[in-house]
């Protein structure tokens, strides 16, 4: 086969196949990632001023460093301390933790939104502080920034495609090999840009509706 | 545990790494003053879509979507490669400017428009109900209220660019990533170098907000500052 | 001093203002009262050429207000306007507040508007507020600050659009206080409102309202002792 030749019905495959992987990272990593946010976020409620400090100290620095930084940070790290981790398992574990540094923020300013009004109504009808918690403060406040987390989950899809950097065939990897090779940028771009556009618009389009009858 | 740190290679490289440094802040403050320019025509062209669109609101709101529902690195690419179909050859610098004005002009295009939309209309009938023609009213009463609502979006984006620009790594544009990925891939210390990497990133990062929070300070005092 | 002919204003189907005659003389005072909806507030609107119209005609001193060639924020300088909605800029002191509009529009020095809003302040009370923020004022004082702000333009008719029916109860009075001193200066003014005690003791006339039409106008003996049209008695039975 030369090593040049125009785009085939089996390139459409791979890039499936890459747009797959683009979902599973980037699944994987919201999947945990928001259900440790969740409990960080609480954390962060309920915590004395020095550990709420801290812990929001720890998770800042995952916001103020570039992604693709971290990236090569853990990947070359973890050989250093004994064990070498493969592209899938870094770049998971690294969208991980910036997941739970989002998503930890956006769940604390939904719980901190719960008027404390509406809790001690709740509490003066004998709820107590765990039955508060599960029917009263996290429905309200988690639904109230269900967009800001569809919003979050959307930037991860979308930077997960710096996990290419380790040489994980995602989506843009892809492309970028089989643009190498056939010389066809346009098309290409074009296919790897509308699936992550059509999986993007209509959420972020659905989460503001969401928001904007919230809101009412 | 059987690895040696090396970090001496590192530190004599550190005024290089600085001065590489001033490349990311340049790249992102241009792409910032850009997209703060084009994110505001973007947001009244959309704005005033009533109705009808004309080709010009469609073209808006393309623009505003595609910003925001496909990664950097893909907008990066297509300025990089896609614009290379058409025989454009784009120099690296290039690339990363393009491709983060892009992005943040679509950003900042729907911070501008929330900002505007938030201002009540009887604002603007007051200011006129004195005598105030349309540019005044804009200029003294809507555009300083934008301004306080979009502060913090605002500073937000001037991270984000900043943040992104480590993406010219990717495209061949040696600022501070692109030079640390230079230097390591010759020392083979990858981690030391990009170590310190980020904590310079972290140290711009602190410094832009620490910025940001004095001149909204000293902007807001009205409000209690931001 | 106004001059309102035939004056027909529609929100698309809806037909607000149907046919007003009206004519309203200097140092006069017109409250203008009615159910929400009577179409009053959209009378002040059009009066400042804030809201077009669609037929008819609206005459201020001699000036068309809806002429294509009238220079409206010419003529608003003398038209000066206050709110339901105080509308005070957030981002301003009191004084620059007031200020703003005589620097810019009427092209004043800094030091003399600042100099003539603070006198503006002081007339209404406010004299001790030069430096605050509309954020640090009550309903009541940033009501004021917008009468201030609307005088210090020097117009020579206000127009007052429910200027306290979105304030809390206890604060009516330091504003109704303020117009009533308008008043007795001799400023012409045209006052929509709900406090019916106000447009009896202060109003030279009263016209009510009633969906679109201006059902009757007179002095307010008469129009609160002996109405004459079936929708007024009823509108005052329920307000009283």
């Amino acid at each position: 086969m030369d090593y040049f030749s125009g785009l085939q019905l089996k390139d459409l495959g791979f890039l499936a196949e890459a747009a797959g992987r683009t979902l599973l990272i980037s699944g994987v990593s919201i999947g945990i990632g928001s259900l440790v946010g969740l409990i960080f976020g609480w954390l962060l409620t309920v915590l004395g001023r020095t550990g709420r400090f801290l812990l929001n100290a720890v998770l800042d620095v995952f916001r103020s460093i570039p992604l693709l930084i971290q990236l090569v940070l853990f990947y070359n790290l973890f050989p250093i301390i004994g064990f070498s981790l493969g592209p899938f398992a870094a770049g998971t574990l690294v969208l991980t933790v910036y997941t739970v540094a989002l998503v930890s923020n956006v769940t604390r300013s939904g719980l901190e939104s719960v008027s404390p009004d509406l809790r001690r109504a709740a509490r003066s009808l004998g709820l107590s502080y765990w039955q508060d918690m599960r029917h009263i403060v996290w429905p309200v406040g988690l639904r109230a920034v269900f967009p800001a987390w569809v919003g979050v989950a959307l930037s991860v899809v979308k930077d997960s495609a710096l996990v290419s950097v380790l040489g994980y065939v995602e989506l843009l990897r892809a492309s970028q090999t089989l643009i190498t090779r056939t010389q066809e940028p346009l098309i290409i771009l074009a296919i790897a840009g509308a699936f992550y556009f059509a999986l993007s618009f209509p959420m972020a389009r659905a989460a503001s509706l969401y928001e904007k009858r919230w809101a009412q | 545990m059987d690895y040696n740190f090396h970090w001496q290679p590192v530190i004599g490289r550190l005024p290089d790494l600085l001065l590489a440094s001033l490349d990311t802040l340049q790249v992102a403050a241009l792409s910032i003053v850009l997209g703060i320019v084009i994110g505001l025509l973007l947001a009244i062209l959309r704005m005033n879509a009533r109705g009808r669109w004309t080709p010009l609101q469609w073209f808006a709101v393309a623009w505003i979507e595609i910003a925001r529902n496909t990664p950097v690195l893909f907008q990066l690419f297509f300025f990089g490669f896609g614009l290379g179909a058409w025989g454009w050859h784009l120099s690296p610098f290039m690339i990363v400017l393009a491709g983060l004005s892009f992005n943040c002009a679509g950003y900042l295009a729907e911070n501008f428009r929330g900002g505007f939309q938030s201002i009540p209309d009887t604002q603007y009938r007051a200011a006129r109900s004195v005598g105030m023609s349309a540019g005044q009213t804009y200029y003294h009463i809507i555009i300083p209220q934008v301004l306080r609502k979009v502060w913090h979006p605002l500073t937000n984006q001037i991270v984000w660019a900043v943040l992104m620009s480590s993406l010219g790594m990717l495209v061949g544009y040696q600022e501070l990533t692109g030079s640390a990925q230079y230097f390591a891939s010759r020392t083979y210390r990858i981690f030391e170098y990009f170590a310190v990497v980020a904590l310079i990133y972290y140290a711009l990062v602190k410094l832009i907000l620490m910025a940001s929070r004095m001149l909204g300070w000293r902007l807001f005092r009205s409000e209690g500052g931001v | 001093m106004i001059d309102i002919t035939n004056l027909h204003k529609r929100f698309g189907p809806l037909h607000v203002l149907k046919g007003i005659n009206l004519t309203v003389d200097k140092g006069e005072v017109l409250s203008v009262i009615g159910s929400s909806g009577s179409g009053k507030s959209t009378l002040l609107y059009c009066i400042n050429g804030l809201e077009s119209i669609q037929d008819g005609s609206i005459r201020v001193d001699d000036t068309e207000v809806h002429h294509p060639k009238t220079d409206l924020n010419r003529l608003r300088q003398k038209l000066g306007m206050v709110f339901q909605q105080w509308n005070s800029f957030p981002h301003l002191t009191a004084l620059e507040n007031v200020a703003l509009a005589p620097r810019i529009v009427k092209g004043q020095s800094k030091s003399e508007a600042s100099e003539r809003a603070s006198e503006q302040l002081n007339h209404v009370g406010l004299g001790d507020k030069l430096d605050s923020y509309p954020h640090a004022l009550s309903g009541g004082q940033q009501q004021r600050l917008a009468i201030a702000r609307a005088l210090a333009m020097e117009p020579s008719l206000m127009l007052f659009d429910e200027a306290t029916s979105a304030l809390d109860p206890e604060l009516v009075g330091e504003v109704l206080d303020t117009m009533r001193m308008l008043a007795r200066e001799g400023m012409t003014m045209i006052c929509v409102t709900h406090e019916m005690g106000f447009a009896r003791d202060v109003s030279d006339r009263v016209a009510y309202f009633h969906q679109g039409i201006m059902e009757e106008i007179g002095p307010p003996e008469q129009l609160f002792n002996t109405p004459q049209s079936e929708h007024t008695r009823a509108f005052l039975s329920k307000v009283r």
